[in-house]
């Protein structure tokens, strides 16, 4: 239960101010001392719950301060394809403050604003997946994880912009914008869940929903400096997200903290009806174990086994990247944990399996996207001109890429070659990680190959740009849990880029993932991961 | 005979060219009983014959021909499945609702919906695989077929592909005696289950979508190529009719599309091992159609290669075309068309227990093959034993009255003359009328018993069949009991022969066929109810006794 959590011990010190106090509300601000002892750097979450139950700040003050910041940053990061109508929003806000005032119980994510990549569905508000096929699509209903969220009282402030379909490492494939990295705006924020990392990042939301398929959640969480959580194929219902790949999608959780992603996905965890591939597994309570630093015993971590996969710090890994990879594992160690290399043989396997399991299930998932029913229809009498035609101007190159590619290796006299013996590497894929989980508690590695590179950069290079996927695939291949979190900081930009760790666990230990992220979060020293455009105001 | 109250001869002038050259038989026959709600197998209503024509020379010529030929026969049925819900998600089906009433993101395919498979799906696949001695695998899946139309809406259809749920089976049945009789095996190939497609609608406006039915549970059977005639096929469809309504998974009403065949024809030389090549027949409405189709297209391609012109019969789709009586080019087929199945990632493996099957095979019904055989060990006639097994209300019905101690072929009879009868005029199932089986078996023994008589019987037979009610209800209330003592005979009779002197002079003086005149008026004066036996030996002593 989130009331189980410590209680803050300095709330004095919390940087939060009352919006009377100040114009622009900072979350965090630069200016304020960095301790990882305030609440506000365990979770934005339960420093929103705190405030809004202690009435040191009003569910709708609090939206005021959000929208403020995305009205600001916006049209420089470019996150939202849809911003929720303010009204709306602060309307819901209203109704938290009435019920507080009212002494009624409100739900624990009760005025908490968040983000939802526009491939999951939400009723009436647009949801495109970032096609034109899509365009000006409201669906019917709520993904179950979105509908979970606003039933637990959280805001929903507008829908991310994404690679169409979940396409992309880059967010440069959306039909519709590019997204910034808010650490650069001449760089990418990594994709295909671009839009929820930078608008995390940016603290235009507190948490956001993105979706993972190759990397979708991690990539791009790393590239942005934030946390991202990529659950257990199984964990989250997939009801309502656009399938991509079916057997391969998860609905992630960005934060800026290990735990508002761990409350997040404890929020949008367990089985669902609508959704036969979700699990009855019961959903441990992970959001107990958030500990603050000053409680930690100084080697928290004591005989946790960590394997390093040797195989990602090799070479075609950006040396950046490397000596903070290796870096990261240091702390490990020095939290107690007993770091070795593991070696993987079949992981450089993932990335070609990946592909052609990918665009073998999105040629045939996105087969429905015919105009007939709802998007895009191209005017036609014809029948086939019809299809041609809807589907020619309603999808992007790289969409139509992938369909090609899947329509291909789907083919007779092509599916055992491909399909089926990259069903084969899957199973040897599972194997390998099922064995290395065996001998150590959690794998690591870099999220990405590199940090975040210039927009346009790769764009012309889909093989660069596909093997820019290697450190994320295998993890979806095998559909075990991975949780990425910023660990420091690269040459690149002004001021730097961050570069995220990816810690891997057995299927479902979500909860020893959350664990050791938080505590090597909270005793990460002498990093901030708050893009200096956001901290300084600079767009204000 | 009661039995051929419901069959009909239905009779096919031919009609003018071609159809009339290639109309082997005069219909088909079959013994069926038909209810209110669902028509049975093959009583359809038949297109009024255009023109007669009667060109017996040609048909001859025509029979010679095919003489010479085999046909080899398969079929593809797809059951619609009488679940309360679709196959993957909860909206219900009904027939003939509103266009796009019945449907919701799932079976529309909406961005982002997901199927969750209905384990009633599950349940009656096992039961249909049982039911036709199929063997069942425990681990099976299922695989998109992707292709697109209008009518489906994600663009690949739900279905089983390379490891169907059940293979292997046959199915046994009995020909009709009109037809020569004789018992068939014919083998199942496989059984699978998939989901339906919606339905476009054409109008003036182009073509509109329903999709009511899309996503409405079916079974597909495919049989072996084991069949060579129409009437063996049509009989194969009416058995796979009367499984599915006996196992209680489908209402196997082909006008409603509940069961549909699409019929695989090819032919070949007597004595030839290679097949022909096969044609597919698809728009096969009803029994009758089936058989008549086949027929049609096996006369087609006899004539064609009889003539050298073999090379005319491409592999294709055609049509039967009901009111033509023909068969007609539908689309010819360019190659093989590549569905790039898949395992569906959506939905689990589909994986049953022996136990799961064990108790769904204790729980089935008796099957109508069983039905029969045990039927014909009762020591009833094929005719009574095809037209009681033909519907499994009718089997129980007739089961029931005979453990309520009813004479087997009293019982039989009864139901399928007056009974039957009376069903057909009121349009009734045999789960409507008023008669129980108990008060049938009532009645059939006070006849026997001799407290009512035959007349009688059948009086009240039709106020039990309207109102219900008990037998001795009815007796006791009309005061019907049979007088079958002779003192009170005799009173009457002394009445009757004292009030007509006249025709006992008659009678003495040699009319002895005026007996009947004095027997009637003793009947009249018993209200009916004098013992007819009784009555005539009393009589006749008073009219022969020397005055």
């Amino acid at each position: 239960m989130l009331s189980t959590i410590q209680p803050p011990r300095y709330l004095s010190r919390f940087p939060l101010r009352r919006r009377t106090k100040c114009r622009s509300l900072h979350i965090l601000s630069s200016a304020e001392p960095l301790t990882k002892t305030s609440l506000t750097d365990q979770s934005q979450i339960l420093s929103i719950r705190e405030l809004l139950l202690s009435r040191q700040l009003s569910a709708v003050e609090l939206t005021h301060s959000y929208l403020d910041r995305l009205k600001q940053t916006e049209p420089h990061i470019k996150c939202f394809l849809h911003v929720s109508d303010s009204g709306k929003v602060l309307k819901q806000a209203q109704e938290i403050d009435d019920k507080i005032k009212r002494n009624e119980e409100v739900g624990p994510l009760a005025g908490v604003p968040v983000a939802i990549k526009d491939n999951i569905c939400t009723a009436d508000m647009p949801s495109t997946g970032g096609s034109h096929i899509l365009e000006g699509y409201r669906p019917p209903f709520d993904a179950t994880s979105v509908k979970r969220l606003k039933d637990l009282g959280a805001i929903v402030v507008g829908k991310t912009n994404l690679d169409e379909f979940g396409m992309g490492s880059t967010t440069e494939a959306s039909a519709f914008k590019v997204t910034a990295n808010p650490w650069d705006l001449s760089r990418v924020p990594g994709g295909s869940s671009g839009g929820s990392a930078a608008s995390v990042s940016a603290r235009q939301c507190a948490v956001s929903l993105g979706s993972d398929t190759g990397g979708s959640v991690r990539q791009p969480a790393s590239f942005c400096g934030v946390v991202g959580l990529k659950p257990t194929y199984g964990r989250v219902s997939r009801f309502g997200l656009m399938a991509y790949a079916s057997s391969l999608d998860v609905i992630g959780c960005f934060g800026s903290t290990v735990a508002d992603t761990g409350i997040l996905l404890h929020a949008i965890s367990g089985h669902d009806s609508l959704d036969a591939t979700s699990s009855k597994r019961e959903v441990p309570d992970f959001t107990t174990q958030f500990t603050s630093a000053s409680s930690l015993k100084s080697r928290p971590l004591e005989g946790l086994r960590v394997g390093l996969i040797r195989e990602t710090v090799d070479a075609g890994v950006d040396s950046g990247v490397k000596s903070t990879i290796q870096g990261a594992a240091a702390h490990l160690e020095q939290l107690g944990c007993i770091l070795k290399e593991v070696s993987l043989p079949s992981f450089s396997l993932g990335l070609p399996a990946y592909y052609i399991l990918a665009s073998s299930e999105s040629s045939s998932n996105l087969s429905r996207y015919d105009g007939v029913r709802y998007g895009n229809q191209a005017s036609s009498d014809e029948l086939n001109a019809l299809y041609e035609e809807s589907r020619a101007k309603g999808f992007g190159s790289e969409v139509k890429m992938r369909i090609l590619m899947g329509t291909y290796a789907l083919s007779a006299g092509y599916y055992d070659a491909y399909y089926k013996r990259a069903q084969q590497v899957r199973t040897i894929i599972r194997k390998s990680f099922k064995a290395a989980l065996v001998e150590n508690d959690i794998l690591i590695s870099p999220a990405a190959p590199s940090a975040a590179y210039k927009i346009g950069e790769k764009k012309n290079d889909p093989l660069a740009m596909y093997a820019g996927d290697i450190m994320t695939v295998n993890v979806n291949l095998a559909g075990l849990p991975a949780l990425v979190l910023p660990c420091g900081f690269v040459e690149g930009g002004a001021v730097g880029l961050p570069v995220g760790l990816q810690m891997i666990g057995a299927a479902f230990d979500e909860e020893k993932l959350l664990k050791v992220g938080h505590i090597f979060e909270q005793t990460l020293q002498g990093y901030n991961f708050i893009p200096p455009l956001i901290s300084n105001g600079a767009f204000a | 005979m009661a039995s051929t109250l419901f069959r009909t001869i239905q009779i096919h002038p031919f009609l003018l060219y071609p159809t009339a050259l290639f109309s082997r038989r005069n219909g088909v026959l079959y013994c069926t009983m038909k209810s209110s709600q669902s028509q049975t197998a093959t009583q359809e209503k038949q297109q009024p014959p255009k023109v007669k024509v009667p060109q017996h020379a040609l048909k001859e010529t025509v029979d010679k021909i095919t003489r010479d030929y085999e046909a080899i026969i398969g079929i593809e049925t797809h059951v619609q499945l009488s679940t309360l819900t679709k196959a993957f998600c909860s909206c219900p089906y009904n027939y003939g609702s509103q266009p796009n009433t019945s449907v919701c993101p799932i079976c529309m395919g909406l961005p982002g919906a997901l199927p969750v498979l209905n384990s009633k799906v599950i349940e009656f696949a096992v039961k249909l695989g049982l039911a036709l001695n199929c063997k069942l695998s425990l681990n099976s899946k299922f695989d998109r077929k992707q292709y697109f139309y209008p009518d489906l809406p994600k663009g690949y259809q739900i279905s089983q592909f390379d490891i169907p749920i059940a293979t292997g089976g046959f199915v046994d049945l009995d020909l009709p005696l009109e037809f020569g009789g004789g018992h068939r095996k014919f083998g199942i190939t496989r059984v699978h289950m998939e989901e339906d497609a919606g339905k476009l609608l054409h109008s003036g406006n182009g073509a509109q979508v329903d999709l009511n039915r899309a996503g409405v549970p079916l079974l597909e059977i495919v049989s072996e190529p084991d069949m060579r005639t129409g009437i063996e096929a049509a009989e194969y469809a009416a058995e796979l009719q009367r499984v599915v309504r006996y196992l209680g998974i489908s209402n196997g009403n082909m006008q409603e599309g509940s069961l549909r065949c699409d019929v695989n024809v090819s032919i070949r030389p007597i004595g030839q091992s290679e097949f022909g090549t096969k044609v597919e027949i698809k728009n096969l409405n009803s029994f009758s159609s089936i058989n008549r189709a086949i027929d049609f297209e096996i006369s087609r391609q006899a004539l064609l290669l009889s003539q050298g012109q073999g090379d005319q019969i491409v592999q294709e789709t055609r049509l039967w075309e009901e009111g033509a009586q023909k068969t007609v080019t539908m689309r010819k087929k360019e190659g093989l068309s590549d569905y790039r199945y898949f395992p569906e990632p959506d939905l689990p493996e589909v994986v049953l227990t022996q136990e799961y099957v064990d108790s769904i095979l204790n729980s089935l019904p008796e099957l109508p093959e069983i039905k029969r055989r045990r039927y014909e060990n009762m020591g009833l006639s094929m005719q009574d034993v095809l037209f009681l097994a033909n519907d499994m209300n009718v089997a129980e019905y007739f089961d029931a009255t005979l453990s309520s101690g009813a004479d087997l072929k009293l019982a039989a009879n009864w139901i399928m003359g007056d009974i039957a009868a009376y069903m057909k005029n009121e349009k009734l199932s045999i789960n409507e009328i008023k008669l129980t089986s108990k008060e049938l078996a009532e009645l059939i023994a006070s006849i026997k018993g001799g407290t009512i008589s035959g007349k009688i019987g059948k009086e009240i037979l039709f106020e039990l069949l309207a109102k219900g009610g008990t037998v001795k209800g009815l007796i006791e209330e009309k005061d019907l009991v049979q007088i079958a003592d002779p003192v009170e005979i005799e009173k009457m009779i002394d009445k009757v022969i004292s009030e007509n002197p006249k025709q006992l002079e008659q009678y003495r003086g040699g009319k002895t066929k005026l007996q009947g005149f004095f027997a009637g008026q003793v009947m009249k004066l018993s209200k009916g109810k004098a013992n007819p036996g009784l009555l005539n030996k009393i009589l006749l002593e008073k009219l022969n006794a020397k005055g």
